[in-house]
């Protein structure tokens, strides 16, 4: 995994809450047996006034041109700011995939829902949560006529908003560590083979309806 | 030794090690597989030239995108095709056994795995598969997960997880005649809304669960996570214990008696204390109807559909309007009222025996109305559909003109032909009506499968207490 570094930012403001991985990317897309190239396809039902197929090109399609994403203005946006319980629905990981391949590095919401939160870390995506009234003061920045660009400093923890202001954010210490360093977490529990190991012998002895 | 909620105790059970910040990680007794999520998990490892931890606690059907007519033409979808022969070919490769598109075993993998004895009390569980809270109604700690922890439960037979809160809802008393499991999860959802669990392993305790079969508390856990949480929970009491009892793979003989014995304390001890508790009235659920593209918009079948103009939280109201919008319904309505063009009875919601028995039971000697367009059964897995026909419910169905198909997901999320038309209002039992889940601008309603059949007979919704 790529290491998350401190980066500034385009904000894209999607004002919904409970946006669902059906909404993010839509279900035909999940045939593929790839990881990448979900971009295109990204909120494709809001994006697009035509119905997306796995095998179409996207470049020709007709934009929805109500759909936030379309406007030129946050057409480079490497920040999306929306509302509560983002990313409700299921576990499909397609969903963080399509968000980084379209370019999408932070989420920024009051809440999210649990597995696509945990989905996010494993792609390099940092989903920060804010209180609900920071949240209202960024929609009412990031629609204005020029769009806002938000510095973000993961180690420190903290959001440069425009105005110079400093707002900070609280990360989970070990996913933290792992996006800054771009960790593989298989390898890092494999270092614990030999406690695995002996768990599962003594688990054998103790529930052997198990095995 | 202080008082232990179940959740407690199965995390206890499993834990390898925790580091100091009180991340755990989690042994994981069994993983159930699926063709949607579970490709770039083995591509992962075969890059890594990793091989699985333990094949043997791994078990894998495709469900997702099978088709529900004509299995012995295959699949036409040509990249869905390529994704079930994916999994085919992986489990060959890493040695992982599979109930593949043509044994009866097949199905939706949460109906499956308990049918065949594959969850018990007391395991730890995870799939490729947000529904996966299914199992925790055995007693188990079951939980969806991503694809990269697929990988990761795939080469380690860990999990690294924290530990969430933990919440008691207890519905106390008796349900009412007419009144099902689906009942209680909707009227859940609708009073601690789909962020309510977020955070939290629910238990569900009370009168109204333990009075359940294993089937409807497969149903309430199923949608634990439509209500936010990470997993539900039901305790172990004789109901699972008869219920697991005999199934392919579950423990005999001695072991067997073993087993009881340490299921039997597959329960929250008197005094432990949950984050939140929450009671719910049995005897105040009517059965459920959703109008909105949210499990949380749901309200009693008796009722009307709500009006954003008396709600005060503007974002809310906003997104009630919007819902109302991709409805096509007014503010007011009565739910009775609302006409349906298609009935989908299946999915690892609704799709066991007993969701059968219930919607056949409404069926009987009755025709679908002349407006639907089509009523569709989806049993769970082959042996919920051979169960089904050895009973004669396929006939029943038949003769009241639904169309009984083969085991899968189907029009649950519309990955195959099975879907919905722009427009297309239908009566589902599966899970989710978010907009264009069950087919690009097609619009669903949540019900039990006993709601459903009756909306099929009556072309639009109606009080199953009525007929
Ligand atoms: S039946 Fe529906 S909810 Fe259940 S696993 Fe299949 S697609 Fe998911």
């Amino acid at each position: 995994m790529e290491k998350f570094t401190k980066f500034y930012g385009i904000v894209a403001p999607l004002d919904r809450s409970n946006v669902d991985t059906d909404a993010i990317i839509p279900k035909q897309f999940l045939k593929s047996i790839k990881r990448s190239g979900f971009g295109p396809n990204l909120f494709d039902e809001w994006r697009y006034l035509d119905q997306g197929e796995p095998d179409k090109d996207c470049t020709g399609r007709p934009l929805n041109p109500e759909f936030i994403l379309n406007d030129p203005r946050y057409r480079n946006a490497s920040i999306l700011l929306t509302r509560a319980n983002f990313g409700c629905g299921s576990s499909r990981e397609h969903a963080p995939w399509a968000l980084a391949d379209y370019g999408f590095r932070v989420i920024i919401a009051p809440s999210f829902a649990d597995i696509f939160f945990n989905n996010c870390f494993k792609n390099g995506i940092l989903p920060i949560v804010l209180k609900e009234e920071t949240i209202n003061y960024l929609f009412t920045e990031a629609i204005r006529e020029k769009p806002i660009e938000l510095g973000v400093d993961l180690s420190s923890q903290q959001l440069i908003v425009p105005a110079g202001e400093v707002l900070s954010f609280d990360v989970d210490p070990f996913r933290r560590h792992c996006l800054l360093e771009g960790l593989d977490d298989i390898g890092l529990t494999l270092q614990y083979r030999d406690e695995i190991r002996a768990f599962e012998a003594q688990r054998r002895k103790r529930a052997p309806w198990v095995f | 030794m202080s008082a232990k909620t179940l959740y407690d105790k199965l995390w206890e059970d499993h834990l390898v090690r925790t580091d100091d910040d009180g991340t755990g990680l989690l042994y994981i007794d069994r993983h159930l597989v699926h063709e949607v999520t579970s490709p770039q998990a083995f591509e992962g490892l075969r890059l890594a030239g990793r091989q699985p931890w333990r094949a043997d606690a791994v078990i894998a059907t495709p469900d997702h995108n099978v088709p529900t007519t004509n299995r012995a033409s295959g699949i036409e979808d040509p990249v869905a095709r390529v994704q079930v022969e994916t999994l085919d070919r992986n489990c060959v490769e890493f040695g992982i056994t599979e109930f593949g598109m043509s044994d009866t075993r097949q199905g939706v993998v949460h109906v499956v795995g308990p049918e065949q004895g594959l969850v018990l009390p007391g395991m730890t569980v995870v799939c490729g598969d947000s529904h996966t809270s299914t199992h925790g109604a055995l007693g188990a700690l079951a939980f969806g997960i991503g694809t990269s922890e697929v990988e990761h439960v795939l080469a380690t037979q860990c999990l690294i997880q924290k530990k969430s809160k933990s919440m008691r809802i207890s519905i106390d008393g008796a349900l009412g005649a007419g009144v099902t499991a689906k009942d209680i999860v909707l009227a859940i959802i609708g009073e601690i809304g789909t962020a309510g669990g977020t955070g939290y392993v629910i238990e569900f305790a009370g009168d109204a669960i333990r009075a359940l079969s294993m089937e409807g508390r497969m149903t309430v856990c199923n949608m634990t996570i439509e209500a936010g949480a990470r997993a539900g929970i039901v305790a172990v009491d004789d109901t699972t214990i008869e219920y697991v009892k005999g199934r392919p793979h579950a423990p005999a003989g001695e072991i067997w008696d073993e087993a009881v014995r340490f299921w039997r304390n597959l329960h929250t001890d008197a005094g432990a204390v949950f984050d939140r508790e929450i009671h719910i009235d049995a005897a105040g659920i009517a059965p459920q109807v959703t109008w909105g593209t949210s499990p949380e918009m749901v309200v009693s079948v008796l009722d009307r559909v709500p009006d954003p103009e008396q709600e005060s939280d503007s974002t809310k109201a906003e997104g009630m309007r919007r819902a109302l919008d991709y409805m096509g319904l007014q503010a007011g309505t009565p739910i009775k009222d609302i006409p349906v063009d298609l009935v989908f009875i299946g999915s690892c919601t609704n799709g066991r025996i007993e969701d059968l028995r219930a919607a056949a039971s409404i069926a009987r000697g009755r025709k679908v109305a002349g407006n639907l367009v089509q009523a569709l059964i989806v049993p769970g897995s082959g042996l919920v559909k051979a169960q089904a026909e050895k009973e004669g419910l396929d006939k029943i169905f038949i003769e009241a003109g639904f169309e009984w198909r083969e085991p899968g997901c189907s029009m649950c999320l519309a990955m195959n032909a099975d879907k919905l038309k722009p427009g297309q209002r239908c009566a589902s039992t599966s899970n989710r009506n978010f907009e264009g889940r069950q087919g690009k601008g097609g619009r669903t309603h949540l019900v039990g499968p006993a709601m459903a059949a009756a909306a099929a007979i009556a072309g639009h919704f109606v009080d199953v207490r009525d007929l």
